[in-house]
């Protein structure tokens, strides 16, 4: 190491600062520089691959840790307190005791964070020493080095199934077209494959793949934690640049798949990565309860300082009205009395001491441990795991399980959410003709039958169709033969196959509508090749072969995790042979295993049975040996597509069930077989691929034939509609638009998704589209507004389209979503429904599913301008307010739903409309805003968030939920057909839009009230144990004595009365879940205030007032005047205490369990032994009190026990009282018990109503 | 079993516990019940409330104060005075016999034993005897922990320092001739402290032990001479002194002086006559606005008299009892219908 000056180490460090902080990066190999020290090597600036994810170091987690901790507002009152107590003047108890509590606080969670901490450590160093190929130009050979290694600008090598150990940008890959498949679960959770390209031209590739030719310079964005996006290019020597974006980059945590080798620059390396910037950890939300609870605390504080008020001005007056000096009144070490005024300062801070349990300090690590466990059961809960997907429910957010007991409004995705996402091209319009595809709808149809189990309709297979058609008639006839004994395998096989994304049989097939399908024959006979006129019904299915991002796979290049699943035979002799592990086996594939519970004698027979329970629903995979699909074959059976999103992969099928079938995909070509058997190459100019503001993509190919350029287009009916030129085929079609307008109307009307697909033959010449190109080219390597840019090119190319058809694609209701909607309806829940399709497909969906009902009054809100927008709203308003007003309808509520689209949405949503929008709203039972956009969602559901200042709850699961899932108070995401974006950025993820009612309805009313309680037992708690020392001050003079012995009143605090209230806020059952379910009513007690309101706070205050009066006067009365020594006082009021705090939580808990008995009588036992033990031992230790023998002679006494008794009754007499007059209650209520009203009533008195219930 | 288990990883056990369906039991107030319930409560609140009240008429106590702030009263002059061991009696007759045994108090009001200063003003391992306490008292006895020339105070603190000074002797006049009642002031303190908590230095003579010490400001002899009569009662475990250091719980308190021996006359208490209380007065109690006096007493098993516990019980007894009568009138009136 040479010396540098310190001056030039800061000016590089500076350097370094910059380079980091620049908005755009130059990144050079570093191969040039090996070798050389660090102060010569170019990126010496950027954080290498070394990640280090834990907090804390080794030498200094204690004062770390202490550090971190002490950030905690709670956690320096604590230590205010000690310092107080260091304090001589004002010291109350010994200086170390009061440390006691703070350390167990402070080391208990110092122990989790270490352990917390310990785990990171692991992984970390895990991860670090990981293998990876590093290209060292010493050696002209990749080596292997650990990640840690990795540094930004070497080149770094990944094979097949390796994890990407860096942001690599792909520059070489082993497949020939330079593509590279990634599967990106590990990152955001979507299986399907993704594929990326190389950079080409920035160095030698051919024959060998040579980094040191690299010269080049990469230039870069800053890092960012956006996945789907990136913003680079590479400068060659010679000044050109060429163009990368996120579909050149290979991202840290994927894994290369389909590829057998690929090599990359590092880009981004260690916590630079997109991954590791997408890291943030869990996330942290503030739940109403906890905003709620602060307030509270605020009031305990007050309360506190009055008390200490009180006890400083009273120490003054007793210090005021002496005539003389007493004997007992001992001068401080200085022998000098404080004068009355200053004695009374200090005694303030005294007091504080002595009464600084009444801030429930330990309140906030008991609501943490009540979350932990309420999570605990709320993932455990067997009715929210879903069999399908063996997912349970997954908890992200862990302190808000209490909100879920209070929301309000529910706003809800359609697609996925209330629906399957399970898309079945259902219905078609070529040129104006229809086809209704009666077949499929009668396959569909049995399916919705609730017996009829998916698989038993494969089963029955339609007969294949006399021509061309891809199914092997014998496979079916075998399949007829064993099939129906198998129900259950072939069920469990579809549900294996959903390892690969949009695949479930359902969805792969499509029955042929027979009229369409000999249209199709006749005019592929008519040999295509020939005609120079390409038939618009080809070219309708060409599109949608060609017109997506779908990938196909082969069943022999399955990525490892389904490779199992192809060759189940092997599979399993390979587990006979290696029973050992099995387990380890299971584990990483569950859910292949169900095939092998069978009885085992099937399994043995590895023939036709199982063989042929595969082929159902097409599954192309095990059809064939795979030494046959080795070759790819052109036999479409053992095609697997991969798409991106459903709809996508319906039409793919759909298209291969009229024989244009998708055999492969490259970034530069597709090929198509056509029902003749025909293999088109079609080469693919450009993609423009889908985006929400377009709401359409484009495929640009040269058609191999014809060798025009024709562009396919793919999108939403307005969007296309919109673009369509003069009609290509004027002559025949005249109106063709017109009607298949009215094809997709009458399609939404059915609830059928729909899709218009459209092309363009570009007949301009080459230099046309050569510019088109160059500015394409260009807008992708653009760094600043390359969004823009991009899609200008995209819209430039998008027009004159001409009409082709339209597509209806059914996306089936989840099962129980109009139960579910009803109940939560029930519960005062306001269900919305957000989502980007069309309004008709959304009312139909909103009658399917309960939201809409007949007599329902609905309002359409459409306004292109903004005054008629203004005026429906007034009118509306008008209405609704004149309904009320009416007196005939006192007792009736206007059930008035809202249909609202995404443009008039925004008109509503601005500034001086949104009020009238807001009051229109709140009169509504339900409402539907279609096509909207994402944003417009999240705006939504903050406006009604803020504006009516209620509990929202945001449920979607596609990445354009996202927004509005952030937004709300609780986000669910619904983890299915969409990738798992929704679920990544949700509070809570269910698999099911079914298992919402248990999670709010239950487990929601439980959390709330559970936490609810347990909160306000702990004022209370912490209150009347308090006030019992302060009642006590009257009668010391003010001079902060405590008549309890310190260790026992940190004692009973600490460990004593800590475990039942927790227990109680983890397992107290108000109301049996059953109940729950049944009356959705109850969940209303959760609402608005819900139970835990102001007045409900004071209260327990109040109550805890008289409870310690009661307590302190009680023997205060009968030991007057006696020689009672002051902890014979004192002990026994602290058994009282215990007594009546416990018996107070048993009135307030519902259910008894043997867990609750075992805490409870266990509390109790732990106090006497420990005070037993305690005054036993103890004869000269803790100076000040006499603990010796106390509660042993007290247990003698019979008096002890009559003025025990005699207390607890007392005390808790107002609770009787309560129950007497809830007793009564009963009485006259009974009657009127389905009264909802009855229901809101006091807290206590509601909880007893609900007895002859529970 | 290995393939069951596997067969969907993630499921939930379904057990009781975790799927929250613990047997439980759910305490249903029904007429039935409470009623009875109730009824049943106030009859045994009656019950307790009559015994308290009825032990409690049955105790006797005396009480005379000899503060002397009022003219009329017998220690006025020793009040007004400062002077040491200022004598004055106490006259009192008894009508009838004084059911034994009896206790012999001396009572203190306004007095603040639980004052939190005073309260830690001792050291309990001087007390324990451990000699090294004894040279150098814990801090926790100041100012009472060396005199005005370091000298080291034993025992030290300002609860020893502040020990109740006053005595008293009884006699009883019949017919003419005096009787010096007999009083016992053995075992009067708790058996924990004479035995465990307080003990004296294993030096013999005593004395020895506190070589080099002085007793405390306001004592008028140390430790080791505080009975002279008995040479077991002295140092720490002196009786009175053990009696003063357990500290009272109130600031109107009485602390046990003796017991009424009983023998020969007194075997069943004290008999009718008249009595006189012979009082050293050396305590001050004007300085604190206090009061003091003597009572004698004798004990039930529920220990003094006390009237208030009785009264109370008695009290929520019949409210019980009342509450229940109304429950059943309103349950007869309105027929509420079988509870579910």
């Amino acid at each position: 190491m040479t010396w540098r000056s310190p001056l030039a180490l800061v000016r590089d460090a500076l350097r370094g600062q910059r380079a980091r902080e620049n908005e755009l990066r130059s990144l050079e190999s570093n191969l040039p520089y090996e070798g050389l020290e660090k102060g010569k090597q170019p990126n010496r600036y950027f954080t290498s691959n070394a990640i280090k994810t834990t907090k804390y170091s080794l030498l200094f987690f204690i004062p770390m840790n202490l550090y971190e901790q002490f950030h905690r507002l709670a956690n320096l009152y604590f230590v205010g307190l000690v310092i107080l107590n260091f304090i001589p003047q004002v010291n109350a108890f010994q200086p170390e005791i009061a440390l006691i509590p703070i350390c167990v606080i402070l080391s208990l969670t110092a122990m989790k964070d270490a352990w917390e901490d310990f785990r990171r450590y692991q992984s970390d160093r895990k991860l670090n020493n990981m293998p990876c190929f590093i290209y060292s130009r010493k050696e002209k050979q990749f080596v292997e080095r650990c990640w840690k290694d990795v540094r930004v600008g070497d080149f770094v090598k990944v094979v097949c199934n390796e994890i990407i150990p860096a942001d690599l940008l792909l520059l070489y890959t082993s497949d020939p077209n330079g593509v590279c498949h990634i599967e990106t679960a590990n990152l955001d959770g979507e299986t399907n494959l993704k594929q990326r390209t190389a950079v080409s031209g920035v160095c030698n590739t051919h024959p060998k793949f040579e980094p040191e030719s690299f010269k080049g310079i990469v230039v870069c964005e800053k890092p960012n934690n956006n996945l789907n996006h990136f913003k680079g290019y590479v400068e060659k020597p010679d000044k050109q640049k060429v163009g990368a974006g996120i579909e050149s980059l290979l991202l840290r945590g994927c894994t290369v798949r389909n590829t057998d080798h690929a090599v990359g620059f590092v880009v981004y390396a260690g916590h630079e990565t997109k991954s590791m910037l997408n890291n943030s950890g869990p996330r942290y939300k503030r739940s109403k309860l906890e905003r709620r609870l602060n307030i509270d605390v605020f009031f305990c504080v007050i309360l506190l300082f009055t008390m200490c008020l009180i006890g400083a001005l009273g120490h003054y007056l007793w210090l005021n009205a002496m005539p003389v000096v007493p004997p007992y009144l001992v001068p401080p070490t200085s022998g000098q009395l404080d004068s009355p005024s200053l004695a009374s300062f200090y005694m303030f801070f005294t007091m504080i001491i002595l009464l600084q349990i009444l801030i429930p300090i330990s309140l906030y690590v008991s609501i943490e441990l009540v979350k932990i466990s309420q999570i605990f059961f709320i993932t455990n809960d067997i009715d929210l795991y879903d069999e399908e997907t063996d997912s349970r429910i997954q908890c992200k957010a862990l302190n808000i399980t209490e909100d879920l007991g209070q929301i309000e409004y529910i706003f809800s995705d359609k697609t996925g959410t209330l629906t399957e996402n399970k898309m079945v091209f259902r219905r078609c319009s070529i040129m104006g003709t229809e086809y209704p595809h009666k077949e499929n709808a009668i396959r569909l149809a049995v399916l919705d039958e609730p017996e009829a189990e998916e698989e038993v309709l494969f089963n029955q297979h339609p007969q294949p169709l006399p021509t061309g058609w891809s199914l092997d008639s014998e496979e079916a006839n075998a399949e007829d033969t064993h099939g129906h004994g198998s129900r259950r395998r072939s069920k469990v096989t579809g549900n294996a196959q959903s390892d690969v994304a949009f695949s479930s049989p359902l969805e792969t097939e499509v029955v042929p509508d027979g009229k369409l399908f000999q249209k199709i024959s006749r005019t592929s006979s008519s040999s295509l090749s020939h005609s120079q006129k390409t038939d618009a019904y080809l070219d309708f299915f060409l599109a949608l072969a060609i017109c997506n991002t779908v990938v196909v796979s082969m069943a022999t290049s399955q990525r490892r995790r389904v490779s199992h699943t192809n060759t189940p035979l092997e599979t399993l002799s390979r587990l006979m042979r290696n029973a050992g592990s099995i387990f380890k086996f299971c584990k990483r594939k569950p859910k292949r295993n169900r095939t092998f519970t069978e009885d085992s004698e099937e399994h043995f027979q590895p023939s036709g049975q199982t063989e042929g329970v595969r082929t159902t629903g097409l599954q192309p995979c095990s059809l064939h040996p795979p030494s046959l699909s080795d070759k790819p074959a052109l036999t479409s059976d053992n095609l697997r597509y991969e798409a991106e999103s459903p709809d996508e992969a319906a039409l793919v099928y759909a298209a291969k069930a009229y024989g244009f079938t998708l055999l492969s995909r490259t970034p530069d070509s597709v090929s198509v077989k056509l029902p003749s058997g025909e293999v088109l190459d079609f080469e693919v100019l450009d993609t423009l691929t889908f985006d929400s503001n377009r709401k359409r993509m484009s495929v640009l190919v040269r058609h191999p034939i014809t060798k025009e350029y024709v562009l396919y287009t793919k999108g939403a009916d307005f969007a296309i509609m919109e673009l369509l030129g003069t009609p290509y085929y004027a002559s025949i079609l005249t109106g063709q638009s017109t009607v298949t307008q009215r094809h997709l109307d009458c399609y939404a009307k059915e609830g059928l998704r729909t899709l218009c697909i459209a092309k363009k033959v570009q007949n301009h010449t080459e230099a046309v589209y050569k510019r088109w190109s160059v500015d394409r080219k260009k807008a992708m390597a653009a760094i600043e507004d390359r969004e823009r840019l991009v899609m200008d090119t995209a819209v430039q190319l998008e027009t004159n389209l001409t009409l082709l058809g339209a597509t209806g694609i059914e996306d089936r209701l989840q099962e129980n979503v109009p139960d579910t909607i009803q109940a939560l309806r029930e519960a005062g829940i306001k269900v919305w429904v957000l989502t980007g399709d069309k309004p008709e497909t959304a009312v139909n969906i909103g009658y399917a599913c309960g939201l809409l009902e007949d007599e329902d009054l609905i309002h359409t809100i459409t306004a292109v301008f903004q005054i008629t927008c203004t005026n429906i709203l007034d009118c509306t308003l008008e209405e609704v307010r004149r309904y009320n007003a009416d007196p005939r309808n006192v007792d009736t509520t206007l059930n008035m739903s809202l249909v609202i689209d995404g443009l008039t949405l925004d008109k509503a949503l601005s500034p001086d409309l949104l009020d009238r929008f807001v009051a229109l709203v709140k009169h509504c039972r339900s409402v539907l805003c279609c096509r909207v956009t994402p944003l417009q969602k999240s705006r939504v559901v903050k406006v009604i968030r803020e504006k009516l200042k209620v509990m929202t709850l945001a449920a979607g699961d596609g990445a354009n939920d996202v927004n509005m899932i952030q937004a709300a108070d609780i986000g669910i995401g619904i983890s299915g057909q969409e990738g798992m974006q929704a679920v990544m950025a949700s509070d809570f993820a269910i698999s099911r839009f079914k298992h919402l009612k248990k999670l709010l309805l239950v487990h929601g009313h439980w959390c709330y009230t559970r936490l609810a309680n347990m909160i306000i037992y702990f004022f209370y708690k912490n209150v009347a144990y308090v006030n019992l020392l302060f009642w006590y001050q009257f009668f010391c003079g003010f001079s902060a004595t405590a008549m309890i012995d310190y260790w026992l009143m940190i004692f009973f605090n600490l460990f004593f009365t800590s475990l039942p209230p927790i227990m109680f806020g983890i397992m107290d059952k108000d109301i049996s879940a059953e109940m729950l379910l049944g009356v959705p009513e109850l969940y209303k007690t959760g609402q608005g205030e819900g139970d835990y309101r102001f007045t409900t706070f004071w209260v327990s205050i109040l109550d805890a007032f008289y409870q310690s009066l009661v307590c302190f006067f009680v023997p205060y009365l009968v030991y007057q005047d006696s020689d009672i020594d002051m902890f014979t006082f004192g002990t026994p009021l602290n058994t009282s205490a215990l007594f009546i705090i416990l018996l107070h939580l048993s009135i307030e808990i519902k259910s008894w369990t043997v867990v609750h008995w075992i805490i409870m009588l266990g509390s109790v036992a732990l106090y006497f032994i420990v005070t037993l033990a305690y005054s036993a031992v103890c004869v000269t230790c803790n100076p000040p009190s006499n603990p010796y023998w106390i509660l042993q002679s007290q247990m003698e006494d019979p008096m002890f026990y009559l003025i025990s008794v005699f207390q607890l009754c007392l005390c808790l007499f107002p609770n009787t009282r309560l129950f007497v007059l809830d007793f009564l209650a009963q009485w006259f209520s009974t009657a009127n018990l389905n009264h909802p009203e009855v229901f809101k009533g006091n807290r206590q008195c509601s909880h007893s109503l609900m007895l002859p219930f529970s | 079993m290995v393939k069951q288990e596997s067969e969907s990883a993630n499921r939930p056990d379904n057990t009781a516990f975790t799927q929250q369906r613990l047997p439980a039991w759910q305490p249903i107030l029904s007429a039935g019940i409470v009623i009875p319930g109730f009824v049943l409560i106030g009859l045994a609140f009656i019950g307790i409330g009559v015994a308290l009240l009825v032990t409690s008429r049955s105790i006797q106590v005396l009480e005379l104060d000899y503060t002397g702030d009022g003219n009329g009263s017998p220690c006025s002059s020793c009040s007004q005075s400062t002077t040491v061991n200022c004598k004055c009696s106490l006259n009192f007759t008894l009508d009838t016999l004084f059911q034994g045994p009896v206790f012999f108090y001396y009572g203190l009001s306004n007095y603040f034993q639980n004052y939190r200063r005073y309260g830690a003003s001792k050291d309990d391992n001087q007390l324990y005897g451990d000699l090294s306490y004894f040279t150098s008292p814990s801090s926790s006895c100041s100012p009472y922990d060396y005199d005005g020339s370091k000298n080291p105070i034993v025992p030290c603190g300002s609860i020893a320092n502040s020990m109740f000074n006053d005595t008293f002797t009884l006699t009883r006049t019949v017919s003419g001739k005096t009787d010096s009642v007999p009083l016992d002031g053995k075992g009067i303190a708790w058996w924990t402290d004479y035995n465990v908590k307080y003990r004296n230095p294993s030096v013999t003579p005593l004395k020895n032990a506190f070589n080099g010490t002085v007793k405390p400001i306001d004592w008028a002899k140390p430790a080791y001479e505080l009975d002279t009569s008995d040479a077991s009662n002295n140092g720490f475990v002196n009786q009175d002194f053990l009696v003063w250091m357990r500290r009272a719980a109130l600031p109107n308190f009485r602390k046990l002086y003796r017991r009424i021996d009983a023998s020969g006359d007194y075997q069943n208490g004290l008999p009718a006559g008249n009595y006189t209380i012979d009082i050293t007065y050396n305590y001050p109690v004007r300085v604190f606005n206090g009061a003091k006096k003597v009572v004698f007493s004798n004990v039930s098993w529920m220990g003094g008299k006390n009237e208030f516990l009785g009264i109370a019980y008695l009290v929520i007894g019949s409210l019980c009892v009342v509450m229940s009568v109304v429950m059943l009138i309103v349950y007869a009136k309105f027929k509420f219908p079988d509870e579910e």
